[in-house]
């Protein structure tokens, strides 16, 4: 299996694909237990959906939901959602837009969030959905009907919306987007972005479905996806033998019932760090670190490629140009 | 920060008048507001009040280093996110193409910036807390979800 790719380059996320085609290799990013699903069904424009400079400039209602962005995403209130003045936002977040968090924990977004703090309890997003959903429709909800009713109307005046989800809702409603799809259609001036954690998820997701039509888990021998070729299914019933890693740490993310496989099985690790996998890994090669001391580009959160710049100079190859060798080796 | 009445409390509340004040509150206040020192009050200089100046003094030590405007930055819990630069009005106006839209600063007339991954205040005779027309402004404490930037 050939896994990690979100922190690597486009362009050696398209080579590790070819690396797989050719191999006829299982290939899998840290999305598959991250926002994976949440991109699928981004791509197939099941979700009205909007790049983060109109958030900038147009968004009045942003919505955080399970996702603490001040923490996860520092940038991202400061740079795009929550404090620029945009260009029909001249007055911010003083008087123009509004900032709604939606959690399990009061979260630094929460804090800065202040009188719209909805604390919902563990896996309550689904109760949630359901009550905004009547709020919505006119109904009562059974929910806290007076904060429901109170936030629904606060999301029927807004022109321009945003709901950022986070993992935690991901998780809470376990990959079930259709009712997240469906409360979508009920608030036609809101527009769905997907918190992302790695720089580049995004990219290797929008060039697998180029590819297949999937965003991660595929087996390219028979062109099959299914959740049995995900790393974690992967690596519990044992039915890899060699895994190579791009510029992910597994041993650090996934669950430690599994890493017995994995300490297990030859690991190849490619990374510009000494991660928690390299120290385990059978063979480490080091590289260069796209952005600093490799070129190339990446997909941002709402799937804006931005190029990277080499700045520094460096004795490492990158990440992209070792797969090349691997693919002539090959 | 201590509280007016924490420093009255310390004081030897006898309004005796010395300090040219006409009460020990009216000395606590002007304490808070560094307009005073301790030492100007003559009766605490005795041996009898020593423990209570010791108390005084560590009370006002965390706005020893306070700003003009009374501004205080703890380097030590910000995080680098920039909140502060692009929420403060004074830096939007200063520098219309670069804070107020969310990057970097493009200037020097902004009062706040992240300089290896912590804020550090310039310009603060530009802050609306300074000054004539001076306005009690909250733009970059609020926005602050670790409380790195109060004000004394």
């Amino acid at each position: 299996m050939l896994f990690g790719w979100s922190n690597s380059t486009c362009e050696a996320q398209i080579n590790g694909i070819r690396l797989a085609k050719k191999m006829g290799a299982m290939i899998d990013d840290t999305s598959s237990f991250c926002q994976g699903m949440l991109i699928e069904k981004v791509l197939q424009n099941k979700f009205k959906t909007c790049s983060l400079e109109e958030i900038r400039d147009k968004a009045d209602v942003l919505v955080y939901w399970g996702s603490d962005a001040q923490d996860s995403e520092p940038r991202h209130l400061s740079r795009f959602s929550y404090f620029p003045r945009g260009q029909m936002r001249q007055r911010g977040y003083e008087e123009d837009r509004l900032a709604i968090a939606i959690d399990v924990r009061e979260s630094n977004t929460a804090k800065i969030c202040k009188g719209h703090f909805y604390r919902i309890s563990p896996k309550g997003d689904r109760e949630f959905i359901f009550a905004l959903m009547d709020a919505l429709s006119g109904k009562v909800p059974s929910y806290e009907p007076k904060k429901m009713l109170e936030l629904a109307a606060i999301m029927k005046k807004a022109e321009f919306g945003a709901i950022f989800v986070g993992i935690g809702l991901t998780y809470s409603i376990k990959n079930d987007f259709e009712i997240l799809v469906s409360l979508a259609d009920m608030l036609p001036n809101f527009n769905i972005m997907p918190m992302i954690g790695h720089y580049n998820m995004r990219g290797f997701n929008e060039a697998l479905f180029r590819e297949t039509g999937f965003v991660n888990r595929v087996k390219f021998e028979g062109g099959a996806h299914d959740a049995k070729y995900s790393i974690v299914e992967a690596l519990r019933t044992k039915s890899i033998d060699a895994l190579l890693v791009v510029g992910s740490d597994p041993v650090s993310s996934l669950p430690r019932s599994l890493l017995a496989h994995l300490a297990s099985i030859p690991v190849i690790c490619i990374d510009p760090c000494v991660t928690m996998t390299s120290k385990i890994a059978t063979v480490t090669i080091p590289c260069a670190v796209a952005g600093v001391e490799a070129a190339g580009t990446a997909v941002r959160m709402d799937g804006k490629i931005i190029e990277l710049s080499k700045i520094l100079e460096s004795n490492y190859p990158s990440d992209e140009r070792i797969l090349t060798m691997f693919m002539e080796a090959l | 920060m201590p509280s007016v009445m924490e420093l009255y409390q310390l004081l030897p509340r006898t309004n005796c008048k010395i300090c040219g004040e006409s009460t020990c509150m009216a000395f606590a206040v002007a304490l808070l507001g560094r307009k005073r020192k301790i030492i100007e009050c003559t009766p605490i200089l005795s041996e009898n009040f020593k423990k209570q100046k010791e108390k005084l003094e560590s009370l006002l030590l965390p706005s020893a280093g306070a700003e003009e405007t009374g501004m205080i930055v703890h380097p030590e819990l910000c995080t680098g996110c920039g909140n502060c630069v692009v929420a403060c009005p004074v830096d939007v106006a200063n520098d219309p193409k670069g804070a107020a839209v969310g990057h970097a600063p493009t200037n020097d007339k902004v009062i706040f910036k992240i300089v290896d991954g912590k804020v550090i205040a310039s310009n603060i005779r530009e802050c609306r807390r300074f000054g004539k027309n001076r306005v009690l402004c909250y733009a970059c404490i609020d926005p602050c979800p670790v409380g790195a930037i109060e004000f004394v």
